[in-house]
C-alpha cells in the first residue's frame, strides 16, 4: 500500500478540486478513443466511435467519461484504501468485461494530458510527480484483482 | 502511419516551439526527472537543478532534434542515423527510457499549449514521438 505524505495529500486534493468532472470526462475518455483506438473494442454498444468527430460527438462515449472520472474520485476519497476501493471494480473489468489492464495506463496518461491543458503551469513537475504518482496506485489497484 | 495532415501538424507545432527549445526541453526534463527519479542516473555527470545551464542546453538540444526530425518524417532514419549511433554506443540510454521522457514532452505540450493541444493533435504527437524512439533504438542491437 502506498503511503503518503501530508504534502501529497494536499497536492493530489488541489488538483482534484481543480478537475470539472462534466467537463474534463468527456474529454478524458474521446482522447483515450483518439489517441489509442484499439480500446475501441471495448465500447461496441456505443454506436459510432471510429472516426474523430463521431468520438467528440457521441454522448455515450461523454456520459461513460463522468462515470469513469466519478470513480476516479472515489480513490481521491479513499487515499488510504485506493486497492479495496477498486476490489470489486477490477474484479468486474478482468473477469466480465475482459479489459486488458494496460489500457488503465493509457487512461490514466489521457487524464494526466488532459488536466494538464485545463490547470497549465499550475500542473508543474513536482505536481505532475505527485499526481502520476496516485494515479498510478489507481491503475495497480484496477490491475489487482486479475489472476 | 502517419497521415499527411498529422505530419503538417507536427512540423508546424513543433516549427512554433523551436524559439522557445530551452523552455520546453528544460520543463520535459524536469519533469522526468520528478517523476521517474531514476532517468536521473544518467545525468550524474551534469548539473540538473531548475534554471542550470546544463539542463537548460541539454532540453534545447533534444526539442531542436526533434523539431528538425518533424520537418520530414519519412527521412527520420536518415535525420537521425547520428542520433542513432550516439546512443547506442556511446550514451548506452536504457530505450525503455524514450517512452517515459516521450510521456513528460506530451504533459509539457498540454501545459504550454492548453485547450490547443486538442486530441487530434495528442495523437498525432504520441505517434511521432514513438517512431523517433522507435528510430532512435534502431541500432542497440
Amino acid at each position: 500500500m502506498v503511503k503518503w505524505t501530508d504534502k501529497e495529500r494536499s497536492t493530489i486534493n488541489a488538483v482534484w478540486d481543480k478537475v470539472d468532472i462534466d467537463e474534463i470526462g468527456p474529454q478524458v475518455l474521446a482522447r483515450v478513443l483518439i489517441v489509442y483506438p484499439w480500446t475501441e473494442r471495448y465500447f461496441g454498444s456505443f454506436g459510432d466511435i471510429f472516426t474523430v468527430t463521431a468520438v467528440l460527438n457521441n454522448p455515450k462515449v461523454a456520459a461513460h467519461g463522468k462515470v469513469v472520472l466519478k470513480e476516479l474520485g472515489k480513490a481521491v476519497k479513499n487515499m488510504d484504501n485506493i486497492k479495496g476501493t477498486y476490489a470489486s471494480l477490477s474484479q468486474l473489468h478482468n473477469e466480465k468485461l475482459h479489459v486488458d489492464p494496460d489500457s488503465f495506463r493509457l487512461l490514466a496518461d489521457c487524464i494526466t494530458i488532459s488536466v494538464a491543458c485545463k490547470l497549465r503551469s499550475a500542473l508543474d513537475p513536482q505536481v505532475q510527480a505527485t499526481w502520476q504518482k496516485f494515479l498510478s496506485a489507481v491503475v495497480e489497484a484496477m490491475s489487482s484483482q486479475y489472476y | 502511419m502517419i497521415s499527411k495532415r498529422e505530419k503538417e501538424l507536427i512540423a508546424e507545432i513543433w516549427e512554433s516551439l523551436t524559439p522557445v527549445a530551452e523552455d520546453i526541453g528544460s520543463d520535459a526534463l524536469l519533469r522526468m526527472f520528478a517523476s521517474f527519479p531514476g532517468t536521473k542516473t544518467y545525468f550524474s555527470h551534469l548539473d540538473i537543478s531548475p534554471g542550470s545551464s546544463h539542463l537548460r542546453s541539454h532540453g534545447k538540444k533534444i526539442v531542436l532534434a526533434i523539431a528538425e526530425g518533424a520537418k520530414d518524417i519519412s527521412q527520420l532514419t536518415v535525420s537521425l542515423a547520428p542520433l542513432q549511433t550516439l546512443h547506442a554506443y556511446q550514451l548506452r540510454i536504457d530505450p525503455t527510457n524514450f517512452k517515459l521522457f516521450s510521456q513528460c514532452i506530451l504533459v509539457t505540450l498540454a501545459c504550454h499549449m492548453g485547450e490547443d493541444f486538442t486530441p487530434i493533435a495528442h495523437a498525432a504527437m504520441d505517434k511521432y514521438l514513438s517512431a523517433f524512439a522507435a528510430v532512435l533504438a534502431e541500432k542497440y542491437r
